[in-house]
């Protein structure tokens, strides 16, 4: 086997370097952050789900294939390729799908203490699950089926965003079972 | 008509490394490219086609590094293709080189997947923020650690089978030159005790991040006849996606694994993989993905794939089905090239080219990579005779 560390044969010339620079210090790498700002222009669908959050409330949209509700709303059932109009008001309480206890911070959340609970919340009356934070209980208590509610920004700081929902906290209701918890509760047809 | 007979005539390898410094991304991929072309002994003139696969573009912020690369690849004047299926990209890369050849297109086709991770930020790279949705997720350790739960729940799994796996994989790689880690000294105690990352995986289970590329060169059946090495015939190949998020999905267990794996072993005649192949490469760049993987793919029964790592039977020291012999993801990562370096060994198993990490007597081989949110599926199988 040829040495991994040696240079190919038709690679190994020695390389010239100009006489005008051939004493200077190599360059080895040059750091260039990247920023890239743009405007986000939601979806008729995506606009009515943020403006709801203002109001405390949860928009999902209903398949008409099969009545499979999804969250956020997108305004297509991407399983089926057809469009979906009918919107439905979801609880603010859900189960816990599964869940990742954290040890890296996230950067701009500078306001997580690590390590924290990243979980996907499957809200009653939804059949897919989101993302959201699991707080108000010691990190070990978290687990698949715990039944969560929302704990909501105060009135006079709702704005037009899912950051309204500052993290989701236990019920204390009876756990939904390790089998019916998160998207494995949906039959899936098309199997 | 069927598909042209397809061989690997050539694999090539760069070091695995934290940091290649000593060259740009196009030297990196050259490197590659040449020892690929001397073990297929062919010249850059006899090349038809080149067909190349990185990561995402945000990872190292080079923008169709295909036009850049065109003449450090010799591709000027010749057909350059850039294909991009996240992680999964290194086997897909493969698989179009390879359909180029099955469907006569073209006779000898060059193909390389790569990542330079140190030039990049791969974890942050996958938390962009989202304006419809709260942004909490850490990376691909965040986003697989649920699903890993979730295995451990539903197979009643010892817990630390995934320490198990990682630390074989450690010892795999010593046996392999080109790995990333050779930690000699590594015990299954230090392996136990790494931090936490992302609860249930430890910094000990996951991949590293690695600079290299990995190339190999493709030819139909008269080049495959013609060759001076031994050569490695394609004997299945197969691709699946699909959404990472709909209403009964299985996390653990994508229907677009179980579809692909059933495909490329349909086109392969296998009907037993556990008895009929004798070396497999697989993606795992957490060390719970092996058991998850062996079920998915028909190597064990559901919620058993554990016990094959329990037992041994995946260890290269005896192991019935030795899994990821070169050490496997967990030892190099460099994101681009990883699926193509599953595809390459397993070539190299079958051309009995592995060196110290040769399976005795391999005929058959298993090569597999997976990418974004276990989304996109690229499987082949390889065999040292004909099909």
């Amino acid at each position: 086997m040829t040495d991994p560390n040696s240079p190919p044969a038709s690679l190994s010339e020695d390389v010239k370097i100009p006489e005008s620079i051939s004493g200077l210090e190599p360059v080895r790498s040059v750091r260039s952050p990247i920023k890239l700002v743009y405007d986000f222009v939601p979806s008729p669908p995506v606009q009515e789900y943020l403006r709801s959050y203002s109001k405390k409330k949860i928009l999902g949209h209903r398949s008409p294939v099969d009545g499979a509700v999804f969250v956020p709303p997108r305004g297509v059932d991407p399983r089926h390729g057809v469009l979906i109009e009918e919107s439905v008001e979801l609880s603010d309480r859900g189960h816990v799908g599964n869940f990742c206890v954290t040890h890296l911070p996230i950067p701009g959340r500078d306001d997580l203490d690590i390590p924290y609970v990243s979980a996907w919340i499957h809200l009653d009356g939804a059949n897919v699950g989101f993302l959201g934070l699991v707080a108000g209980c010691e990190n070990d208590e978290v687990h698949i089926g715990m039944r969560v509610q929302a704990v909501w920004k105060k009135e006079e700081e709702l704005g037009n965003t899912a950051e309204n929902i500052l993290y989701w906290k236990p019920t204390g209701e009876p756990s939904v079972p390790v089998e019916k918890a998160g998207n494995r509760a949906w039959d899936q047809p098309n199997e | 008509m069927s598909a042209e007979l397809t061989a690997v005539l050539g694999v090539g390898q760069t070091k695995y490394s934290a940091t290649r410094g000593d060259v740009s991304i196009a030297g990196l991929c050259r490197e590659a490219a040449c020892r690929a072309l001397e073990d297929a002994h062919l010249g850059w003139k006899e090349i038809d086609a080149v067909v190349i696969g990185t990561a995402p573009d945000f990872f190292e912020g080079v923008m169709m590094p295909e036009l850049y690369l065109a003449e450090a690849l010799g591709a000027v004047g010749k057909p350059i293709l850039r294909v991009h299926t996240a992680g999964s990209v290194g086997g897909s890369t493969a698989l179009v080189a390879a359909s180029l050849i099955q469907s006569r297109v073209h006779e000898k086709v060059l193909t390389i997947g790569f990542e330079k991770q140190s030039e990049s930020n791969a974890t942050w790279a996958l938390s962009l923020p989202q304006p419809f949705s709260v942004s909490i997720n850490a990376g691909a350790g965040g986003y697989f650690s649920p699903i890993i739960r979730q295995y451990m729940s539903r197979s009643g799994a010892p817990e630390l089978i995934g320490c198990m796996v990682a630390f074989k994989d450690r010892q795999h790689a010593l046996k392999n030159p080109y790995a990333h880690l050779h930690q000699n000294d590594l015990t299954f105690e230090e392996v136990v005790d790494s931090p936490m990352l992302w609860n249930p995986i430890r910094y000990s289970e996951t991949c590293p991040s690695s600079d290299g590329a990995c190339a190999m060169v493709l030819g139909n059946e008269v080049s495959g006849d013609r060759a001076e090495n031994p050569v490695a015939w394609v004997h299945g190949t197969a691709m699946r996606s699909e959404s990472n998020n709909f209403p009964g999905r299985d996390e653990v267990n994508p229907l677009a694994s179980r579809q692909c794996a059933a495909d490329v072993f349909r086109q392969a005649g296998i009907t037993n993989p556990l008895k009929e192949i004798d070396a497999v490469e697989i993606y795992v760049p957490f060390s719970w993905y092996e058991p998850m993987w062996l079920e998915s793919l028909g190597f064990a029964e559901i919620d058993h794939g554990w016990r094959m790592v329990e037992d041994g039977t995946t260890s290269l020291s005896g192991g019935k089905l030795p899994v990821n012999c070169s050490g496997g993801v967990l030892s190099s990562n460099p994101i681009g090239a990883s699926g193509m370096i599953r595809f390459a060994e397993a070539a190299l198993q079958v051309r009995g080219m592995a060196g110290d990490h040769q399976v005795d007597g391999a005929k058959k081989s298993f090569g597999h990579a997976y990418g974004g949110g276990a989304q996109y599926f690229s499987m082949w199988i390889v065999g040292a005779e004909k099909p």
